[in-house]
């Protein structure tokens, strides 16, 4: 047997992360790996670490590749372990307590962040904004009320960092070295135009600002500028800058300039390392974004796997991820003599462009406040269009070129198939169109997952919803960005993230917190809200009756003409003399007008007075019955068939197990109702394979199925895979039916849900990852402890007494009788 | 004008409704979330739904059946649907709730 090459990664961040996905495309056999990561998770996508500032998304949103992924890939991860020494000689890594053999080894340990060398920057409460870690520290500090910041660093990074904790409400002053802000990036009009807009939300802005020192007792308290100025600072953020991470390669003799020197292969001047990402130079330059080290994570993954390849430097455009402001810019815009300004500038609508000229070529080009000809002008950047012809209307940008309709669609139509839509991922337009049109996609998130386009920092998201209306036309319907309904501009993704992310815990906070538009909501939100807070916190959370459709109020279908029907739980559809009788006995006492057999195996009575919905509860729960929730977005029936019990060709105890899972999971409410259903063999008498979860039962085990339809839509279920175990059926079906809750919108099905976030997904987190399915099936274990209370009994008991009396009955009032 | 008593202002559920038999049919009377009280005729200009069985929303209500939003201030249904609803003046005196009786026998009218 071939022994396999030892490939060793120090550093998992973005660059190494994409590396390992290439090389898992192309040759996934050829190393044994080895990941070394100095901070304690995987990889996540480090650029949207503003947005988690801000709130606006979870860390786990982030997260790009998991423990399952890893282990998936038999990576050995040695996170949180730093590696301090290269053996060259040797060819071994080292870290404090282990040393690792190498064949190949990557270089992939990032920059670190540059801290001025001014007095007082290692008290506690000065940070940097570079890792999770940072985000928390921040979040935590921006708790506290009344809270002061003071960011030192008017570029990219301060500027999100001051717009987040300004969002907390803390007062925040931002430093910058430099006569404007992101001077790197933005001319001084533009910079002008940014730093108004930040001073409109409360931000101080402090331009050739020169720290002298950050003074505090044991802990920061202000900071000093060398012209006496004092800003109060309970936490300095410092995003002044980054240098190289090069230390490992410069002790272990390699070449180092600022960064650790590489070819066009990505290898290091030892043939046997390679660097890739924001620790190496390439041609003189060190690159930040992350468009060029996606290029180098592909060229090293083809080095290592010994195809030709080179990378070459590339232009880069940037966008400020601030809510609310629009900036874009690229090139160079650097005043000089061979150079010609094109302007436009329209100070009441904020907007500022500016197109820097190099022999008719466009060589730089800053837009402020109006942005959505930027891909256009970038992609005549990069391939050096000669613009002479349209040069006077230029600056009006693509609608107006050629006499074009003003409609802001044909910007995206005009572009040509190879315009970079996705300059993270490299994506181009005629990538993306045909993507589309091949894969039949019609969501965002589908798009997403199929080309990658806007899937990492998700500026050009406008743009690649654009280019989905211009294919799909009216098929296009952008749900997952609708907002719930008219009460808020938020869609429910958003919404769920959002109470997690603040920690938003009643329905109020969550109106307040996400600016809500109506005092109190509307039919459409409020039943929503009310079931992501009973989800997301089970044991806190006060349901609110008043915010559920009736039906799940009085716990009874509401008919068409205001009585009731009444669906008593017989448990995988399993009954007795008994209980028949009783119900028999109830018919007649209330004088229910119709019983019928419905579709899950349950006996429906249809007609009941609303008043006499206690008494007939009162009845059946003598008998034993509790409620059936055929009212509830919950568990309504497991459909059985009889299976090893009785059938001739059963293969398990197909009733039993339907019965054990109807009475483990029913109660717990879910985004829309959950019908299951378990057959005792192929055959399928129970119906399973058009349920929301099914089970085949077969020989050697249970095949799991799920997202099935058969109502609106009609559509077979998908296999999550086969089990040995009755207890493994449960503890998968479980699991699956919490990640659903968890992540669902509200009414939405599990067929819709699944094919909104990918089969694979949910197979790789239930069937494929121990650990999450066990998480997930702990949290519905937990949340059901709060569920499992029988509605009609309690009612019976007492409660909601109002729910089912009148107010008051009045008779025929005095003057009435004259006028009749 | 004489006014009936139907009972008190925390008989009634904050953003809920309740229902009032009269031999001329239910009457919804409601409570929104910035406590006012306001009674209307509890059959839906639609299709006749039970609107004190809807979910209450500012000063309006949505219908069970199939969704018509009424305001309570008017009777009139909101947005695109047309149709209203009879509205009965209502006072609250105290915790008291009383309903106009002569609104009551003007409908028969």
């Amino acid at each position: 047997m071939n022994k396999k090459e030892r490939l060793v990664i120090v550093g998992a961040g973005m660059a190494s992360g994409r590396m390992l996905e290439h090389l898992f495309e192309t040759d996934p056999e050829r190393f044994d790996i080895t990941l070394f990561g100095a901070e304690p998770r995987g990889n996540y996508n480090r650029i949207m670490l503003s947005p988690v500032l801000a709130g606006e998304k979870s860390f786990d949103q982030i997260v790009t590749h998991d423990a399952a992924w890893y282990d998936a890939h038999q990576v050995e991860c040695r996170f949180g372990e730093t590696i301090t020494r290269i053996d060259r000689a040797a060819k071994m890594v080292c870290s404090a307590s282990s040393e690792t053999p190498y064949d190949k080894l990557v270089i992939a340990t990032g920059s670190a962040p540059f801290m001025i060398p001014v007095a007082g920057r290692d008290l506690p409460g000065v940070m940097a904004f570079r890792d999770y870690d940072d985000v928390q520290a921040m979040v935590a500090a921006a708790r506290k009320k009344g809270a002061k910041a003071v960011v030192i660093g008017g570029g990219l990074l301060g500027l999100e960092a001051a717009a987040a904790l300004r969002l907390y409400g803390m007062e925040v002053v931002v430093l910058h070295l430099m006569g404007h802000l992101m001077e790197r990036q933005l001319d001084a009009a533009a910079g002008y135009l940014l730093q108004k807009e930040l001073e409109s939300r409360g931000i101080k802005v402090h331009c050739k600002a020169q720290t002298s020192a950050i003074v505090g007792h044991g802990r920061t308290e202000a900071v000093l500028l060398d012209d006496g100025t004092l800003y109060p600072a309970d936490i300095v953020v410092m995003a002044v800058g980054i240098r190289p991470e090069a230390r490992i390669a410069t002790d272990a003799g390699l070449h180092v300039e600022r960064g650790i020197v590489v070819d066009d292969r990505m290898l290091t001047s030892d043939p046997d390392i390679l660097a890739i990402g924001e620790c190496c130079e390439h041609g003189g330059i060190c690159y930040g974004l992350v468009a060029p080290l996606y290029d180098m994570a592909k060229v090293a993954a083809k080095t290592l796997t010994g195809v030709e390849a080179a990378f070459r430097s590339i232009e880069t455009a940037t966008q400020l991820k601030v809510t609310g402001v629009s900036l874009y810019s690229a090139g160079d815009f650097a005043d000089a003599p061979d150079r010609e300004d094109i302007v436009l500038r329209n100070s009441g609508a904020g907007i500022y462009k500016r197109l820097v000229l190099k022999d008719n070529r466009i060589v730089g080009a800053v837009l402020y406040g109006e942005t959505t000809d930027g891909a256009w002008y970038f992609d005549m950047l990069r391939k050096g269009t000669d613009v002479s012809e349209v040069r006077e209307t230029l600056i009006f940008g693509q609608s107006r070129q050629g006499g074009a309709s003003l409609d802001p669609m044909a910007a995206v139509a005009a572009l040509p198939d190879d315009a970079e839509i996705c300059g993270c991922n490299g994506v181009c337009k005629g990538k993306i169109v045909s993507a589309i049109i091949a894969k039949d996609l019609t969501s965002l998130d589908d798009v997403r997952a199929h080309t990658k386009a806007s899937a990492s920092c998700g500026s050009c998201t406008g743009l690649v919803e654009q280019l989905m209306t211009l294919t799909l036309g009216d098929k296009y319907n952008p749900g997952a960005v609708q907002p719930i309904c008219g009460c808020t501009t938020l869609g429910h993704g958003d919404v769920r993230r959002l109470i997690k992310a603040k920690s938003l815990k009643t329905i109020p906070a969550v109106m307040q917190e996400l600016e809500w538009k109506t005092s109190c909501g509307c039919a459409k939100c409020r039943p929503a809200l009310n079931y992501y807070l009973v989800c997301d916190w089970p044991d806190e959370y006060a349901d609110d009756y008043q915010s559920r459709f009736v039906n799940e109020r009085v716990h009874a279908n509401i008919q068409k003409d205001g009585t009731y029907s009444v669906v008593p739980r017989m448990w995988g559809g399993v009954t007795s003399a008994k209980e028949l009788r009783a119900i028999a006995d109830v018919v007649d006492k209330f004088h229910i007008p119709t019983v019928k057999v419905t579709g899950g195996q349950r006996i429906d009575m249809l007609g009941v007075r609303k008043e006499d919905l206690p008494g007939v509860w009162a009845d059946l729960g003598r008998a034993g019955f509790i409620s059936g929730h055929a009212y509830a977005k919950g568990l309504r029936t497991v459909k059985t068939c009889v299976g090893s019990d009785w059938c001739r060709f059963g293969t398990q105890d197909s009733t039993g197990l339907g019965i054990r899972i109807e009475k483990f999971m029913w109660g717990s409410w879910t985004p829309a109702k959950v019908k299951m259903a378990v057959s005792g063999c192929p055959r399928n008498c129970a119906e399973a394979t058009c349920k929301d979860v099914g089970v085949i039962c077969v020989d050697s085990g249970y095949e799991i199925h799920f997202a099935g339809a058969a109502g609106l839509d009609i559509k077979g279920t998908e296999v999550l895979g086969v089990v040995k175990t009755e207890d493994d059926a449960l503890e998968h079906i479980v699991a699956l039916v919490q990640m659903y809750r968890e992540q669902a919108h509200y009414l939405e099905r599990i067929y819709k849900w699944a094919k909104r976030v990918g089969l694979d997904e949910i197979r790789r987190q239930i069937l494929e990852d121990p650990q999450k399915r066990k998480a997930y099936f702990d949290r519905f274990a937990f949340s059901r402890k709060f569920a499992q209370v029988d509605p009609w009994s309690e009612r019976v008991s007492g409660k909601d007494k109002h729910e089912f009396r009148p107010m008051a009955a009045i008779g025929f009032p005095v003057v009435a009788e004259g006028a009749l | 004008m004489s006014w009936i008593a139907i009972g008190v202002t925390a008989d009634i559920p904050l953003r809920g409704a309740r229902c009032v038999t009269t031999p001329q049919g239910p009457i919804a009377v409601f409570r929104t979330v910035e406590n006012r009280f306001f009674a209307i005729e509890d059959r839906c200009p639609h299709k006749g739904g039970p609107l004190s069985q809807g979910i209450v929303h500012g000063a309006q209500v949505t219908c069970p059946l199939h969704n018509w939003v009424i305001s309570l201030e008017t009777g009139m249904a909101l947005g695109a649907d047309e149709g209203s609803v009879r509205t009965f003046a209502l006072k609250v005196e105290g915790e008291k709730l009383l309903i106009s009786s002569e609104a009551l026998a003007r409908r028969t009218a």
